[in-house]
């Protein structure tokens, strides 16, 4: 019996102990969408910024909604220090008031960022663009623009869109006649909605729908599709790692923006501002591009990507030779709710 | 028939009512009511801990999720003075400027006290484009510089748009019926009547019926695939039937995730199944079935099995083959002899099985979004959409309230029909 008590309170004290000194690690929690880009993440930030401050980096990987963030803001218990979002997700994460309103003066100057790459609730890490994949092995004619997604015609087979109104329908009104710069105006006009849907209704039963980023990858090396659109870095590496034969479109490209935020309540914040000012030096932001073919978000950071990197990249000059469209993240704020509803409905019908 | 329900006999508490009425012939049935009491109480206490756990677990939190459904605050909490405003407003035009001067007072203390941005929100839930507007207002009042919040609110035309302040008014009240008419492809009309929704909105009565529809084509597959296979594993020997039993419930104790992974190998374009059907012949192309309805119910059907087989094979078993013989010997041909005697027995099984099997298939979620096409997603897949992406709890709330109502709806038409006891279960 005292046996038992004493070895009860040698386990309580022991406990008390590793939780006490687990409190006062140093640790940062970091959820990503994972896959090849929190690979990439790893190796350009995380490992790096250990290695520089002694904090250890827990990663939790998640598909990038944020209903299990919300949860955790809801429940007062939130496990994560930082978590990597999209653009039109940090809007609604703002607005719901999930995410923390950032510090600037914490993380550096906001106006050396590109444009809409520093939000209030969230910081840029990279820019990809919304591209068009095929494989050249399968299709005998190359396609030389992203709207050729909605020439049947010319280019027979199943194609692979991400079953998501946005970017798709800002294509579908370029490919019916709207030139980039008027692209977010007329959809804004419920006729333009009309508009954008009437032209996807024409390669509506050719398409196949995908919801994770290395979906499009697999759907091409299995040939269920003959192109595909794509994050460029997805499919790169597919080429670089997997030594596929694909190729990517560039011409009409949509420039998106890779986010990080802290959420409400997160139990490490300095930690946290520690890091987001570490990732945006512009040498450190420059480093992804190594590991992935994402460019860098700050303006100054150019000089800093490796030269093999560069030409990869979505913001490579040469590939803002062609038409391109910057993703309009308060179009997607206002309206992405409405639309994702209206793009449901249609998909129903 | 009989014979297969609990026996009466069997109860302990009328074998104690019968020994009292021994007794005392005259008190039979109070004696029958005080021991039966007795008894229920019993069985109430014993299950008192399990019937504690899932009102605290189970009962309360689905209480308080589904009441998202009807109750949303955002808008209430966040307009006082604007509810004040618009206490006797006729809903026509456009409010005085009391109103507009409220609203203004309403805008500048949330944004004083960081409410804006969910005010924004939950207006753009209602109102699309409003989140930017309210923004938009937000920043201007507070950037006043001594301009009359009155200016500044008819300034920005949103304000004096005709569908504005209806919405405005309607979302005072904290206990709303927006959500659950919108999952019903519902809404109020400007004359406070109620009307469908345009039809390029309305969406979610297609997908219940393509939900229950789905449910339905899977159960009858299992029924069909399970009754001959539970009819063959009840007649085999003992150590066969256990062998077959087996190989029945191996993929059972597999993840679900694991098994429509597994099917997305097999039906993909150039997958085993094509290759098998192009080198048999029997398809000419090759045929697309991922991301497609027969491929999800295919999928479906073989995860399902077992739920429908189990209930069925447990009652199959319990038929004893003399009771055909017995039926042959006087005089009915086997189509009678199976349809008088053996399929009335086995009929409480397969209703059971059938029930389990639909009720299961009407929660579906993970192997219509991997292996259905983007017009095979279930009901599941929207709320989990709005979960998870859209942070649209409320619809969430209403679409599982409305899934929850057609359930036990469809559960009490069966029990009416059938009786309960008579469903049984393995």
């Amino acid at each position: 019996m005292k046996i038992a008590k004493t070895r009860l309170l040698v386990f309580t004290a022991a406990t008390a102990l590793f939780t006490i000194g687990h409190a006062f690690a140093d640790e940062l929690s970091i959820m990503a969408s994972g896959g090849a880009w929190q690979d990439a993440q790893r190796k350009a930030w995380f490992e790096p910024f250990s290695k520089e401050t002694g904090a250890k980096i827990l990663e939790q990987e998640y598909l990038g909604d944020l209903g299990k963030v919300k949860a955790m803001v809801d429940t007062g218990n939130v496990p994560i220090d930082l978590v990597t979002v999209e653009t039109a997700t940090v809007l609604q994460g703002c607005d719901a008031g999930i995410l923390e309103r950032l510090d600037y003066a914490k993380i550096g100057p906001r106006d050396k960022f590109i444009e809409g790459s520093a939000l209030d609730c969230g910081v840029g890490l990279d820019a990809y663009g919304d591209i068009l994949a095929y494989d050249p092995t399968v299709l005998k004619e190359a396609p030389t623009s992203v709207l050729d997604l909605f020439d049947t015609k010319k280019f027979p087979g199943k194609r692979a869109m991400r079953k998501f109104p946005a970017q798709n329908l800002e294509w579908a009104l370029m490919a019916d006649g709207v030139a980039p710069a008027d692209v977010y105006k007329v959809l804004a006009t419920p006729e333009g909605v009309d508009r954008a849907f009437k032209k996807l209704d024409t390669i509506k039963k050719d398409i196949v729908w995908w919801d994770a980023g290395a979906q499009p990858a697999q759907l091409l090396a299995s040939q269920e599709v003959v192109m595909t659109t794509a994050w460029n870095g997805r499919i790169q590496n597919a080429i670089d790692t997997d030594k596929k034969p694909f190729k990517i479109v560039w011409n009409n490209q949509i420039l998106e923006y890779d986010m990080i935020a802290i959420p409400k309540g997160a139990k490490n914040p300095d930690l946290a501002y520690k890091y987001l000012a570490y990732i945006s030096k512009p040498e450190n932001n420059a480093k992804l591009a190594s590991y992935i073919t994402y460019g860098p978000v700050r303006t100054d950071a150019a000089s800093f990507v490796a030269a093999d990197a560069l030409p990869k990249l979505p913001n490579a000059p040469d590939h803002l030779a062609g038409a391109y469209l910057v993703a309009d993240t308060e179009f997607w704020g206002d309206y992405g709710e409405d639309l994702v509803k209206r793009f449901n409905a249609w998909l129903a019908q | 028939m009989s014979a297969l329900l609990p026996s009466e006999l069997d109860r302990p508490a009328l074998a104690r009512g019968r020994s009292a009425a021994d007794a005392d012939p005259r008190s039979v049935s109070a004696a029958l009511r005080r021991a039966e009491f007795g008894d229920r109480l019993r069985t109430l206490a014993l299950a008192a801990p399990l019937l504690l756990l899932l009102a605290l677990s189970f009962g309360i939190p689905i209480v308080l999720l589904l009441s998202r459904a009807v109750y949303d605050p955002t808008i209430a909490d966040a307009l006082p003075r604007t509810s004040v405003a618009l206490a006797d407003w006729n809903g026509q035009g456009l409010p005085g400027d009391a109103a507009f001067i409220a609203l203004a007072a309403d805008l500048s203390e949330n944004q004083a006290k960081g409410a804006a941005y969910e005010l924004a929100k939950a207006l753009n839930a209602r109102l699309p484009g409003a989140r930017s507007q309210v923004l938009k207002t937000v920043r201007q009042l507070e950037a006043a510089g001594g301009k009359p919040p009155l200016d500044i609110m008819k300034a920005v035309p949103f304000w004096s748009a005709p569908g504005t302040w209806p919405v405005i008014a309607n979302g005072t009240h904290a206990i709303t019926s927006f959500y659950l008419l919108s999952a019903l492809d519902l809404r109020w009309n400007a004359d406070g009547g109620i009307e469908r929704v345009p039809p390029e909105q309305a969406i979610f009565l297609q997908v219940f019926l393509r939900t229950f529809f789905v449910a339905a084509a899977v159960t009858l597959a299992t029924l069909l695939l399970g009754f001959p296979l539970a009819y063959l594993i009840s007649s085999v020997p003992k150590g066969l039937a256990a062998i077959l039993i087996v190989a029945v419930l191996l993929p059972f104790w597999t993840s679900i995730l694991v098994r429509t992974a597994a099917w997305t190998v097999l039906l993909q374009k150039f997958g085993l199944v094509n290759d098998l059907l192009l080198w048999l012949g029997i398809a000419s192309e090759r045929l697309d079935l991922m991301y497609s309805r027969i491929g999800l119910i295919i999928a479906m059907t073989h995860i399902q099995l077992p739920f429908t087989l189990l209930p069925i094979y447990s009652v199959m078993r319990t038929i004893a083959p003399s009771q055909m013989k017995a039926a042959y010997s006087l005089g009915a041909k086997p189509f009678t002899a199976f349809r008088r005697v053996y399929l009335p027995q086995v009929f409480p099984g397969v209703m059971a099985g059938c029930l389990l099997t639909f009720i299961l298939c009407l929660g579906y979620y993970i192997t219509p979004a991997l292996i259905g096409g983007a017009s095979d997603q279930l009901i599941s897949n929207f709320i989990a959409n709005y979960v998870n992406v859209e942070l649209n709890w409320e619809m969430a709330a209403a679409l599982s309230f409305i899934l929850l109502v057609f359930t036990l709806a469809l559960f009490g038409i069966f029990a009416r029909i059938l009786g309960l006891d008579r469903l049984k279960m393995v």
